[in-house]
């Protein structure tokens, strides 16, 4: 065991205590918080799955070191979007629009949009486009992304 | 909602293996492999009680040996069983690929599922809901045809107390066989099935909730990862055991002839000892140049040829033809690309193996571990798990044969994550495809004759030999197993004078396998862009060619339903322009495997003439699967055979040096990204009353031939290689 780290992670306050200080947030939001919304797409920076929010920015938990993270910083992960038991406004529109096939890749495409809403809330289509544009998504989904991600937009 | 045969609450908490619904013949145990209390439930495929089991609060559930891939098959298959039983829809619950718990109906592929798998589900709900109606008719002393059955319960017309469905069993079975001649229900009654209901799954994937096989852990599990050799086919020579001696929670280091693994308690430290691990290999090259791969598959030895269409005297025809023309089409090697890697879940324990999966055909995978690790079959279960997006035979097989290696190496529950290069690297790749084609057109321009020739490796579906077993040196299959990749090579057109010929190779650079529309996507791209060469040779407008050879009425339909919403102006192509973007349009069609699901499309492309990118703006898509069980999942399906093989047709080539695999990441190979996807137009022709047929894979097809065809109307350039890189199209501009 090493030396404890605390954390924010979705308002809540507590300790972890890694082997390795350098071990990606990934690992530790999914196998010590048994979170499943960030996900293990890469595990180098170019996907997009693991996508969660350091203090608001949409940031890629594979390859941020634990060590990077400064005390105090919140992190959000899809698990922590939702208020009072109501879906974020991002998650129902991806409902609405049955944006996902598989949905591996929805984690980030939500925790991307949801980051990029919040600096540009009346965006243009091809603005969605460009800000998702480090996100990939192999089933051919993206259509239903652009569109559950203007549907958001419009009941923000 | 349940994902599994295991409770989520125990998937959380991390207590004992609960199977997470209690039905007659189901005990706790369930989870393990054949052990004494291992489930009594049917998996006979021809038997009723294997595909599903009613409980007494007028409930059920179906059991499917074909999975949901993330196609949205969970939702359709439901739907089709809460139709059949008049059942809501939230009533029924799915169980899915256990080898234990659901029949054996082939692995999930070649777009089946619904047009075979979804049948003998409608077929077992058929005969059972008559069964229960002969039931309660009995016990009311009333004829079955003055009951109704509906929400659970069977009831009399003129009113009465419902009877609910459970009630009328004995222990809950029905013990029928499937009735293949059974009266199903109406279509002009269909509340659920032909409606756009919504993804059952979706709500849980958008909010964190949903269990993937990437998620799934076991009490005690601890992390696998496996070391790949350097090269394909490379000896271990040794390893230096002090090279890991300091990474945090390393349990062991496995090593089985030429598979070397590492298994540590937490994900992160079997990450870092498997990075770490000094290993030494031999440096066999066993793969050939790939700037010569072409002229390396025509000179492979050919071990059969398979003649796939032969009518009148082709030979003849295009000996005395006045006007010939030939063209060489080629295909580069793809991957999957699933953006979760495999993973896998193994438990040995008392010499019976456990397995956790997101294969797609676990039944088969249960067979070749047993083989691999000499196990009798009914010692190992195969759980199904849904994974990231599953286009084909990936690495998930892999990934399970890997993690019962080291299950059984360490004595404890292993769960293995393949990195993104394990998957790059090592899943079975789409083979490469290259082929010949000559064309005879008699006076009018009309097609005298068609040849094809195409040079495509030996082998069917089947199974794909496991990478661990391979590297152990353990049992395993000798034989390829690329997909039924044969499919389309023969034509939809009524040319008097036609012969293709398949010529199947000994070898292929890397081991193959299927991925989505195998071997129809590489055909029928050469196809009817070969179609296309002979229009404009002919002087032909590319619809009216291809309507003037077709017999078929539902044919016919798709294509000219398709140019009307495209807004089709006949004319021949190309059509000479200047400017620094070049834009044109182009058609193509299949008929799926030359007897069901047809597909014509139509694309809208530009190209930049200075550096020969292509954009794809627009594919209007029309599709006849006979009858739609889900609308919207059909659509879905639709978008993504659109977007991923535009992808596929634009960017994707896997690259190799003569040792291994060198595109191992997203950087090295590039798929299609927002700002790049086109818009896509769907229109389907819904036939209720005919037999569903697939939809998961037919529109793929038309996909690069489409382009290459669109991209030939704008530049005269006629692109023949996928990928349609740049500079392949720049080299085209330069020449014209």
């Amino acid at each position: 065991m090493g030396k404890p780290v605390s954390l924010t992670v979705n308002g809540r306050s507590l300790n972890v205590s890694p082997d390795d200080p350098d071990v990606p947030l990934l690992y530790v939001l999914r196998n010590e918080l048994e979170l499943r919304g960030p996900r293990f797409g890469c595990g180098l920076g170019q996907c997009g799955a693991c996508t969660v929010h350091l203090d608001g920015e949409a940031v890629r938990a594979c390859v941020t070191p634990l060590s990077a993270l400064q005390p105090g910083q919140r992190i959000t992960t899809l698990e922590g979007l939702a208020q009072n038991g109501e879906l974020h406004p991002v998650q129902a529109a991806f409902v609405g629009e049955q944006a996902a096939q598989c949905g591996y890749c929805i984690n980030g495409m939500i925790m991307q949009s949801a980051a990029f809403l919040a600096r540009t809330p009346k965006p243009s289509e091809d603005e969605i486009k460009q800000a998702l544009a480090g996100n990939l998504c192999r089933c051919g989904t993206h259509l239903r992304i652009v569109r559950a991600v203007q549907r958001a937009a419009a009941s923000l | 909602m349940m994902q599994t045969g295991v409770s989520r609450r125990a998937l959380l908490r991390g207590s004992a293996l609960v199977v997470g619904f209690t039905l007659a013949g189901l005990r706790p145990e369930a989870g393990i492999a054949g052990s004494s209390t291992a489930p009594t439930k049917s998996v006979a495929a021809d038997d009723v009680d294997a595909y599903l089991a009613l409980s007494r609060d007028g409930r059920a559930t179906i059991y499917s040996g074909k999975v949901d891939l993330g196609t949205g098959l969970r939702t359709a298959l439901t739907q089709i069983a809460a139709e059949e039983l008049d059942l809501p829809l939230d009533h029924v619950t799915l169980v899915q690929g256990d080898t234990a718990l659901t029949p054996d109906q082939g692995p999930t592929y070649g777009s089946l599922s619904i047009q075979n798998g979804g049948m003998q589900l409608r077929l077992a709900a058929a005969t059972a809901r008559r069964q229960i109606l002969a039931l309660a008719a009995d016990r009311l002393g009333q004829k079955a045809e003055s009951l109704v059955a509906e929400g659970g319960s069977v009831r009399p017309q003129a009113g009465g107390t419902p009877i609910p469905y459970a009630d009328l069993l004995r222990d809950g079975r029905f013990a029928l066989k499937l009735d293949k001649d059974v009266a199903t229900k109406d279509p002009d009654r269909f509340a659920l099935v032909g409606h756009a209901v919504q993804r059952l799954d979706i709500p849980d994937k958008v909010s964190g909730r949903f269990t993937y096989m990437q998620d799934f852990r076991l009490p005690g599990m601890l992390h696998g990862r496996v070391v790949r050799p350097a090269a394909i086919g490379a000896q271990l020579l040794g390893i230096d055991e002090a090279s890991v001696r300091d990474v945090p929670g390393l349990i062991k280091v496995v090593r089985e002839g030429n598979f070397l693994g590492v298994v540590a308690r937490t994900e992160w430290g079997a990450i870092r000892a498997a990075r770490q691990l000094a290993a030494q290999w031999s440096q066999p090259e066993t793969l050939p140049e790939q700037a010569r791969l072409w002229e390396h598959v025509r000179a492979t030895r050919i071990t059969k040829d398979d003649v796939t269409m032969n009518v009148g005297d082709a030979g003849a025809a295009l000996a005395s033809a006045a006007r010939t023309l030939s063209a060489t089409y080629d295909f580069a090697i793809h991957t999957h690309g699933s953006i979760g890697p495999s993973c896998a879940v193994a438990m040995l324990s008392e010499g019976r193996l456990s397995v956790w999966t997101a294969s797609q055909m676990t039944h088969a995978l249960r067979k070749q571990l047993a083989a691999m690790l000499g196990l009798p079959q009914d010692d190992v279960r195969c759980i199904y798990i849904e994974g990231s997006g599953c286009y084909g035979r990936n690495g998930h097989e892999d990934a399970a044969a890997d993690a019962a290696m080291l299950a059984r190496a360490v004595g404890h529950p292993v769960r293995v994550q393949w990195s993104r290069a394990d998957e790059h690297g090592w899943d079975p790749k789409g083979p490469p495809t290259l082929i010949d084609l000559t064309g005879a057109l008699d006076a009018e321009g009309n097609v005298a004759a068609w040849t094809s020739a195409f040079f495509i490796p030996e082998g069917a579906a089947g199974n794909v030999p496991l990478v661990a077993a391979d590297l152990a040196g353990l049992p395993r299959e000798t034989t390829y197993a690329p997909g039924n990749i044969i499919q389309n090579s023969g034509i939809p057109y009524a040319f008097p004078n036609v012969r293709t010929v398949c010529h199947r190779l000994a070898e292929t650079p890397l081991r193959p396998s299927w991925i989505r529309t195998p071997g129809r996507l590489q055909n029928t791209f050469a196809n009817e862009a070969f179609l296309d060469e002979l229009a404009a040779a002919a002087g032909a407008d590319p619809l009216a060619y291809r309507l003037r050879a077709l017999g078929d009425a539902r044919g016919i339909a798709v294509l000219t339903r398709a140019a009307e919403l495209a807004g089709w102006e006949p004319r021949p192509s190309p059509r000479p322009q200047g400017g620094d973007v070049l834009r044109g349009r182009g058609l193509s069609y299949v008929k799926y495997e030359l007897y069901r699901t047809y597909v014509a499309a139509v694309a809208e492309v530009e190209v930049e003439r200075a550096t020969g990118a292509i954009r794809v703006r627009r594919i209007t898509v029309v599709q006849d699967c006979g009858q739609v069980i889900n609308p919207d999942g059909v659509r879905n399906q639709i978008e993504g055979n659109m977007l991923q093989t535009v992808s596929r047709t634009l960017r994707e080539e896997v690259t190799f040096d003569r040792a291994r695999v060198t595109s191992l990441d997203w950087a090295s190979y590039p798929i299609l990204t927002f700002p790049e996807i086109p818009e896509v137009v769907i229109d389907l022709i819904d036939r209720p009353r005919d037999k569903p047929w697939g939809a998961g894979e037919p529109s793929a097809a038309i996909v690069p031939s489409v382009i290459s065809n669109a991209v030939f109307d704008a530049t005269g350039v006629r692109l023949r290689s996928v990928p349609f890189t740049p500079e392949k199209v720049k080299a085209g501009l330069q020449r014209t």
